[in-house]
């Protein structure tokens, strides 16, 4: 019969149609809340979905992935009353590693001897060529440069971000990626300890 | 990880001993053939020794040896490695190659590439134009002594960016305060631009036919590069008789990024982002042929639990890619957005799993030489154990039950002709469109890389190469990537995910590689010639569709011109990597 | 009464009127009418475009925004979403484009090719962010950006339009008739953005070495 395939499809297009309000009501039962929650949105990312698949942005947002990243940005730790103790020391590797060649370094030389110091004077990315490949986060072995999760950066003009823009504190970074910044901490408490253990050792002998 | 194309089986030398020599130089591999004789040679490849399927034809400038060389690969359908043979011409003015349109019309827009990039002449092809910068473009941009606008520095790192890196725009560096090169004294207000008299001549002539005092007229319709159904800036130049197509010519270039001359200044390392946005659907499987290419030329291992993720990113990717290309035929069949949509909520999911694995969604830049960025996470694993055993399966029937039966779609595909088997061979098809049309031609099989050797399945194959197959086999090619999964799940080893430690700067020694994976769209090879510092020296993409791309016009005649939009998807093309 | 002070968004309406007037002003109006139905041009170039059409599909689905129709032809647009890389050979078919689309019209470069040329910016065909020749409302950065990040800026474009003024929007000036219109950039040996080409002219002519 000709429109057997037709109504075939149809039948899935009636079905996935009344999923949504399936769901609305199980969920109902259940006394579960269905939109603006977390639960709610796990639950239309994972394999079980059905229905309606919309994540009503801004109301409520897809839950980032740890690994995540948008631009970078660079991390300051805390110090005693806010000083923000950058932990770029202007090694240069991002910039050198970066594809696009979207950044920019003026490294401090003391004013007296003219040695660099480990310190970057001013730091330039252009965020308007910046591919977000995280080639820079990847490879600084200070882990001073990370990739952020905000992306609501639009602007009306274009996007140089320079040192002041691109500080943001450690504490943000644990925030954003708990697990990677547990590990790195756990790395240089040890490699703190075994430098300190050394020390010891060759002040004792 | 492949063996290096064995050239020791095919005697080339025995059989031309004038005018075929050995490639002597470290790190190459094939013959240099005559010019003169070329077009024997490759006809006694083509018939002799059946290297029926000519992938890959680029030019390479070696510019201290003063000579341009054009590369050729063939493969046998059969299955098997590669035969490379070249021709070296003196890097005087012009420079002139024979053609191999005769032979293989598959190499036609590879060759009018490289008179556009390289200016190479191809003597005998009927229509050497430029194919992606327009006529008139001033220079031939990939000679190695042909410098852009925005010039800084032979290779990256720039030294203007560190230590003492002030921000400043590029553009003030140059004297027409912009992304601008022009001839001196020029004069814009003199110029007269080139018109497209070449192109539209170029379109097949017919005389004005009378039928029963009946006077037709052929008209020229262009589509795009502006149209909903091009699968972005593609423009076709479509010559019509009534409704029919008589002839067909595609116009592109408009989204050409540059990707080998920036590719040629990169490091190898930081090409990896660059290759995410050529097929920006499938970063994957494009990262996927680079580091393979890459690896062939450092002659590296890769961690085993790597490759067990490459091969199950690779197979998601195809499977995403699949489900788009229905939704996005059916769409441009008319029937909008409903089928694309329940495509794209699949696609999410997929994605999701990319995101969770590299960060981003699409230019996921995940792999490394060795192996990969980062493991995958336990639950992200136990997330695609969710999608492929849960999931994709179940949404793939709901699909194909969508679909597949209805008869207003079973009616504009089926029995639409596409390509035959042999057309598709000698146009150089490849990818499902070939598969299609009944050649099991498929590299995971056919030349197996990675570890794809280890997998028990099914080349997806088709034989009436109509539209209705080639629509099919994407359904085939999914279910089998599924199986793929399945196996890759089971026995994916714990233990690292790179056998290189983590570095920047990778050495590369001298040589040339040319690596090729099956991704979704056809065969997707790169082809990389180092000279041992830490920039390629020659970085060329092979991307599917642009290959098989050439074919279009041979597809289309004779077709109606509503079934052209149909025809073009069914050639799964994606801009960015056709213009690259 | 004064008339002046009806303008004025907190404007006190009389007890006895109350839920019988309504008061805005003619801006108010006019944005909210513009704001809340953003027409895009159906026109996608690059990778962007495809983080478009995701925020198109339904799990992003701009139609909560009135930013669903997306029309394929540019007379009926109302807003140029350069999504990718703009290269010169694409180029005057996007000026094309813009000056076929009527006032009001809005471009938002999407990701940072259109921004400035993006990771492309040194290749020899692309043209170093469209805001050359276009005047940009909203920038996007990210490569590309993700469809939450999109709707962040056409959210930032409703801002905009919502902060607009009817007599200041420059599609409405006395005089300016040619404001919206972007002459045609010629494909010569180079991309030839007419309205420069005296000062092309006298960088050429002193432009040293020639071959």
């Amino acid at each position: 019969m000709y429109g057997k395939g037709i109504l075939k499809g149809l039948r899935v297009t009636w079905n996935r149609f009344w999923n949504t309000y399936i769901e609305d009501i199980s969920w109902l039962l259940q006394g579960k809340k269905r939109y603006y929650t977390k639960e709610g949105v796990e639950h239309r990312s994972s394999k079980n979905t059905r229905g309606i698949f919309t994540v009503q942005y801004p109301e409520e947002q897809l839950i980032a992935p740890e690994e995540f990243r948008y631009v970078p940005f660079l991390v300051y730790d805390e110090g005693a009353e806010g000083k923000k103790e950058v932990r770029c020391t202007s090694c240069g590797i991002c910039a050198k590693v970066c594809p696009p060649q979207c950044i920019w370094i003026v490294r401090t030389n003391d004013p007296n001897t003219g040695r660099p110091i480990p310190q970057p004077a001013e730091f330039y990315i252009d965020m308007d060529i910046c591919m977000n490949c995280g080639f820079c986060a990847e490879y600084c072995p200070f882990d001073a440069i990370k990739m952020d999760h905000e992306f609501d950066i639009a602007s009306y003009d274009r996007n140089v971000y320079n040192l002041e823009k691109l500080l943001k504190p450690a504490s943000y970074y644990a925030e954003i990626r708990p697990l990677n910044y547990a590990r790195e901490e756990e790395a240089r408490k040890a490699k703190e300890a075994a430098k300190a253990a050394k020390a010891e050792a060759s002040a004792s002998a | 990880m492949t063996a290096p194309a064995s050239t020791t089986t095919v005697d080339l030398i025995a059989r031309f001993p004038n005018s075929v020599s050995a490639d002597a130089r470290p790190g190459y591999a094939g013959f240099i053939v005559n010019k003169e004789s070329l077009l024997e040679v490759a006809t006694a490849i083509r018939d002799e020794f059946g290297y029926d399927l000519l992938t890959a034809v680029t030019g390479a400038d070696y510019i201290a040896e003063n000579k341009m060389e054009v590369v050729y690969h063939a493969y046998k359908t059969t299955g098997g490695p590669g035969l490379v043979f070249r021709v070296q011409v003196e890097r005087a003015d012009p420079v002139e190659v024979p053609s191999l349109v005769g032979l293989w019309p598959g190499v036609d827009f590879q060759e009018r590439e490289a008179w556009d990039l390289y200016g190479i002449k191809f003597t005998g092809h009927p229509d050497l134009r430029r194919i992606l910068m327009w006529e008139g473009f001033e220079g031939h941009p990939l000679r190695k002594d042909w410098k852009e606008a925005f010039f800084e520095e032979e290779a990256k790192p720039f030294k203007s960016r560190w230590p003492d890196g002030q921000h400043s725009y590029v553009e003030f560096k140059n004297p027409f305060r912009d992304n601008l090169n022009f001839p001196k004294d020029f004069d814009p207000e003199k110029y007269q631009p080139e018109n497209e008299k070449d192109l539209y001549s170029s379109l097949e002539r017919f005389s004005t036919q009378t039928e029963d005092g009946l006077k037709t007229d052929q008209i020229v319709v262009n589509m795009g590069p502006h149209h909903p159904s091009t699968h972005g800036v593609l423009r076709v130049a479509v010559k019509l008789e009534g409704e029919t197509i008589v002839g067909l010519k595609p116009v592109m270039g408009y989204l050409h990024r540059n990707h080998d001359k920036i590719g040629e200044r990169n490091t190898f390392l930081q090409n990896i982002p660059y290759t995410d946005r050529l097929d920006y659907f499938n970063s994957m499987s494009n990262n996927f042929g680079y580091v393979t290419t890459i690896e062939k030329l450092m002659n590296i291992p890769v961690a085993e639990r790597a490759e067990y993720i490459r091969v199950i990113m690779a197979e998601l990717s195809r499977i995403q890619n699949h489900f788009i290309f229905i939704g996005m035929l059916i769409n441009d069949l008319g029937s909008m957005y409903t089928p694309s949509l329940y495509a794209f909520e699949e696609r999410e999911l997929i994605l999701d799993i990319f995101e969770a694995v590299s960060g981003a969604r699409m230019m996921c830049n995940y792999f490394r030489f060795g192996g990969v960025a980062r493991d995958v996470p336990d639950d992200v694993m136990q997330k695609i154990k969710d999608l492929v055993y849960d999931r994709i399966a179940a949404k793939t029937d709901e699909m194909e039950r969508f679909l597949n039966e209805n008869e207003v779609l079973v009616g504009r595909l089926k029995g639409v002709r596409m390509i035959n088997a042999e057309d598709a061979i000698r146009y150089s098809v490849t990818g499902p469109v070939l598969r299609a049309a009944g050649v099991p031609y498929d590299i995971r099989r056919a030349d197996p890389y990675s570890i794809y050797d280890r997998f028990d399945f099914d080349v997806a194959v088709r034989y009436n190469g109509d539209m209705y197959d080639n629509y099919l086999i994407r359904f085939d090619e999914i279910r089998q990537s599924l199986r793929i999964l399945e196996q890759a799940l089971k026995q994916i080893p714990e233990g690292p995910i790179n056998s290189q430690k983590p570095q920047y700067q990778v050495r590369v020694p001298a040589g040339e590689a040319y690596g090729r994976v099956e991704s979704p769209k056809g065969e997707l090879a790169y082809y990389v010639v180092s000279n041992g510092k830490p920039n390629p020296y020659r970085y060329h993409v092979r991307p599917p569709s642009f290959v098989n791309l050439t074919a279009i016009e041979h597809i289309c005649k004779g077709s109606k011109i509503q079934d052209f939009v149909a025809l073009l998807a069914m050639l799964d093309i994606v801009m960015g990597e056709l213009d690259r | 009464m004064e008339s002046e002070k009806l303008s004025l968004p907190n404007y006190n309406i009389p007890d006895d009127l109350q839920n019988v007037v309504a008061i805005t002003t003619l801006d108010r109006l006019y944005n909210w009418g513009r704001r809340s139905s953003v027409w895009p041009l159906m026109f996608g170039l690059a990778c962007c475009a495809i983080e478009m059409i995701a925020a198109q599909a339904s799990r992003y689905d701009m139609a909560r925004f009135g930013m669903e129709v997306m029309r394929p032809t540019p007379r009926q647009a109302d807003m140029m979403l350069v999504s990718g890389t703009v290269t010169k050979k694409m180029l005057p078919v996007l000026i094309r484009l813009y000056n076929q689309m009527p006032e009001p019209k809005y471009v938002v470069a999407m990701g940072a090719c259109a921004s400035s040329g993006g990771p492309f910016k040194e290749g020899y065909n692309v043209v170093a962010g469209i805001d050359k020749f276009l005047p940009v409302d909203v920038y996007i950065p990210g490569c590309p950006p993700t469809p939450q990040a999109l709707i962040a800026g056409l959210i930032k474009l409703q801002e905009k339009i919502d902060k607009q003024s009817i007599k200041k929007v420059r599609w409405y000036q006395k005089g300016k008739t040619d404001a919206n219109y972007v002459p045609m950039p010629v494909l010569g040996p180079d991309l030839i953005d007419v309205r420069r080409s005296a000062e092309y002219k006298a960088a050429a002519a002193q432009k040293e070495g020639a071959e």
